[in-house]
C-alpha cells in the first residue's frame, strides 16, 4: 500500500511547477548569501581623528591606528564637537581625541590620556571598535615605554608576552563556524515547511477525504508523507556540502557519514513537526503562520547566531526542547572538531526522542474521522 | 433479501445544532437507494457517518455487517465513496488515479493494469489514459470518479450528489453506469437534487430538517402524496422545512 502512496507523492512533487526548482535554488541562494552576510567580524571601522596636540607622538599614534587593517582614518576634525558631526552623519564610527600636551605629558609623566568615543547605535561595531582601538593604544604605550626603559636603563627588563592560539579554528574563520549551522537552518525551512503545507493543501482540495474513506492505516499515510521530504532533505544537504567545499573551502574534519546519520534523524524530527502542525490546521494560512512562529523561535534560540551558553538561564532551559540546537551542535562539532557518534551521544538521544515523540504525535493527531 | 445498511436512531449534533435527527432505515443488497433532501437537510452528514468519516453522537449504524462506530476501518474496506467535492488528484494522470486508489484497497499491480484497460475501453476513455485529470471536462471527471469508487468491487457505493453541475446527456450516461453497478450486485446509496433522478431509484427517502419524513418506492410515494411526479412529492414535504442553508 505504501508503494502506491509513495508513487503518488513523488509524482506530485516532481510535477509541481515550483518545488523541484526550489530544492536547488534555495540552498544555492542561502549558501551564497548568508555566510557572507551573517558575519560577526568587525572590519572597516571609520575613525575620525581630533588631534589637539600636533606633535611627533600624536603623529605616531595616528599612523599606528591607520596601519591597522580594522581602521580607516576617514577624517580629521579640529574639535570634538565637529568630530561628533561626523558621527551623526555616519561618516565616522569612532572619534579619537588626542589632548593638548599629549607629547609633553608622555615626556614628563610617562603617561597620557587619549579619549575614545564610539557610535554605539550598532552595538557590536561600537563595542568592538573601541576595544580594538584601546588595544592599539595600549600597544602604542608599551612601545613608548619600552623605548624609555631602553633610554633610561640599558638592562633589558624581562617582558611577559601572551600568545593565543584558537583551538579547532586557528584562523578564526567565522564562515567555518556559520556555514554548518546555516545548512541546518536551510534543512529546517525546507523540510519543516513543505510537509506542513502538504497535508493542509490536501485538506483544502478535498482529496484527503477520498483517502480517509479508504482503509489506509494512519501510520502508512504519515510515512508516505515523510519519506519524500526525507529524500529531499538528503539532496539539499548534499548540495550544501558541495557548495561549502567548493565555494568556501569548508569541509568537515569528521566523517560525512556521521553528518548524514544525524541528518537522517533530524529530518524526520523536523518533518514530523511540520506534519503535526499540518494535522491541526485547517487552512494553508493557519499552517503557515503557526509554522513561521515556531521556526523563528527555533532558529533564534538554536545557537545559530548567539551562543546558547550566553543566554539567560531560563532561556537555556527552553533550548532543551529545541531540536535545532542539537543538530547545530552536531554539525559544528563534526565540521570543526571532527567529533564522532561516540562524542555526540547526548545529541543522538535528544534527536531520537524528538523524532519518536513528534512523529508518534503526528500519527495520533491525524484523524480519519470527526 | 439481505440488509446491507441499517441505522437505528442515528443522530449527529454539532453543538446545539442537530444535523441528523434520530434516523432509522434499512437498505437491501443490490438496491439503488435515493437519499433526497433540500440543502442543509443533513444528507451529507448522514452519509459521512455511514462511511466512517464522522462519528455519530448517538444511535447505531451497521454498514456491510460492521458497526460504523466500533469498526469504521472495516466498514471502509467494504465501501466506495464519491464525495460532493470532486476529489481525484488533478495533477495525476487518469491511469495513475485508478492505480493509486486500487493499490490502497490492496489490489495487485498486474490486476490493476488489466482492469484499467478494460475500464477505459468500456468508458471510451482509452485516448485519455495519459491525460491529467485536471484537463478532463467535468462530466468525464465525474464518470471517472465513480468508476474509481467502484473499481475495487465494494459491497456498497456511496454517491454524494454525483451529477451536480453536469449536463442532462451526461447525467443519463452516469445513471447507466449506476445501473450497471447495481446489476453487478453493488448496493448504490445516492443523494441527489434532481427529482427526475429520484424516479430512477428503487426506493427513496426524503429528509427534512435532519429527519426522514418519507421512505418508499417512488411509485407509492406519488400515490401517498397524490402527486404526478417526485417533484411534487418533494415540494409538499420540503415546504415544511424550518431550516435551510441559504
Amino acid at each position: 500500500m505504501l508503494k502506491f502512496l509513495l508513487e503518488k507523492e513523488f509524482k506530485q512533487i516532481l510535477r509541481d511547477s515550483f518545488l523541484p526548482r526550489m530544492i536547488f535554488v534555495f540552498p544555492v541562494v542561502m549558501m551564497l548569501l548568508l555566510p557572507n552576510a551573517a558575519n560577526m567580524e568587525v572590519k572597516d571601522i571609520n575613525v575620525c581623528i581630533v588631534d589637539n596636540d600636533h606633535s611627533p607622538s600624536s603623529e605616531r599614534l595616528i599612523q599606528k591606528i591607520g596601519a591597522s587593517p580594522y581602521f580607516h582614518i576617514t577624517s580629521t576634525a579640529p574639535s570634538y564637537r565637529q568630530g561628533m558631526e561626523n558621527i551623526e552623519n555616519e561618516t565616522a564610527d569612532v572619534i579619537v581625541e588626542i589632548p593638548v600636551f599629549f607629547d609633553k605629558s608622555l615626556e614628563k609623566e610617562s603617561a597620557a590620556k587619549v579619549f575614545i568615543a564610539s557610535n554605539a547605535v550598532n552595538g557590536t561595531k561600537g563595542g568592538l571598535g573601541s576595544s580594538y582601538l584601546s588595544a592599539v593604544v595600549a600597544d602604542f604605550s608599551s612601545e613608548i615605554r619600552a623605548e624609555r626603559i631602553q633610554v633610561v636603563d640599558h638592562h633589558s627588563s624581562p617582558a611577559i608576552t601572551t600568545a593565543t592560539t584558537y583551538a579547532f579554528n586557528q584562523s578564526l574563520n567565522f564562515k567555518r563556524f556559520m556555514v554548518p549551522a546555516i545548512m541546518v537552518q536551510l534543512l529546517t525551512i525546507l523540510c519543516g515547511f513543505l510537509p506542513a503545507l502538504n497535508i493542509v493543501s490536501e485538506k483544502e482540495k478535498g482529496t484527503i477525504e477520498q483517502l480517509n474513506v479508504t482503509p489506509i492505516k494512519k501510520s502508512t499515510f504519515i510515512l508516505a508523507k515523510l519519506i519524500p521530504f526525507w529524500t529531499i532533505g538528503f539532496i539539499v544537504l548534499s548540495i550544501c556540502f558541495l557548495l561549502g567545499r567548493y565555494i568556501y573551502g569548508i569541509y568537515p574534519e569528521g566523517s560525512l557519514l556521521t553528518l548524514y546519520f544525524f541528518a537522517g534523524i533530524f529530518l524526520l524530527a523536523i518533518s514530523g513537526m511540520g506534519l503535526l502542525i499540518s494535522n491541526s490546521s485547517s487552512t494553508l494560512q493557519q499552517a503557515m503562520f503557526v509554522m513561521f512562529f515556531f521556526l523563528v523561535i527555533l532558529i533564534l534560540m538554536s545557537g545559530l547566531f548567539t551562543p546558547v551558553s550566553s543566554m539567560p538561564q531560563w532561556a537555556q532551559y527552553i533550548t532543551i526542547f529545541n531540536p535545532l540546537k542539537y543538530f547545530i551542535e552536531v554539525m559544528r562539532m563534526v565540521y570543526l572538531k571532527g567529533s564522532t557518534i561516540k562524542d555526540l551521544t547526548t545529541q543522538l538521544y535528544a534527536l531520537l526522542s524528538f523524532m519518536i515523540v513528534l512523529n508518534g504525535w503526528a500519527v495520533m493527531s491525524y484523524r480519519k474521522n470527526s | 433479501m439481505k440488509i446491507v445498511i441499517q441505522t437505528d436512531g442515528l443522530t449527529k449534533q454539532f453543538g446545539n445544532f442537530t444535523a441528523v435527527d434520530n434516523i432509522s432505515f434499512k437498505v437491501q443488497k443490490g438496491e439503488i437507494f435515493g437519499f433526497l433532501g433540500a440543502n442543509g437537510a443533513g444528507k451529507t452528514t448522514a452519509m459521512r457517518m455511514l462511511c466512517g468519516l464522522s462519528l455519530p453522537t448517538s444511535g447505531k449504524g451497521m454498514v456491510a455487517g460492521y458497526d460504523i462506530e466500533q469498526e469504521p476501518e472495516k466498514v471502509k474496506r467494504s465501501i466506495g465513496y464519491m464525495s460532493q467535492k470532486f476529489s481525484l488528484y488533478e495533477d495525476l494522470k487518469v491511469w495513475e488515479n485508478i492505480r493509486l486508489f486500487a493499490g490502497i484497497y490492496g489490489m495487485k499491480s498486474k490486476d490493476i493494469a488489466l482492469k484499467t484497460d478494460a475500464l477505459l475501453k468500456q468508458l471510451g476513455f482509452e485516448s485519455e489514459r495519459d491525460s491529467y485529470v485536471k484537463s478532463l471536462p467535468l462530466g468525464w471527471k465525474q464518470k471517472l470518479a465513480f468508476s474509481v469508487a467502484i473499481f475495487h468491487e465494494p459491497k456498497i457505493v456511496f454517491l454524494d450528489e454525483p451529477t451536480g453541475g453536469v449536463d442532462p446527456a451526461t447525467r443519463r450516461q452516469f445513471w447507466e453506469l449506476i445501473y450497471e453497478a447495481a446489476d453487478r450486485g453493488i448496493t448504490v446509496f445516492v443523494t441527489t437534487h434532481y427529482m427526475d433522478e429520484a424516479e430512477y431509484c428503487d426506493r427513496v427517502s426524503i429528509m427534512v430538517d435532519g429527519r426522514i419524513d418519507a421512505l418508499d418506492t417512488p411509485k407509492s410515494l406519488k400515490n401517498q402524496f397524490n402527486a404526478n411526479n417526485m417533484d411534487e412529492v418533494f415540494h409538499q414535504l420540503a415546504r415544511k422545512a424550518q431550516r435551510s442553508d441559504n
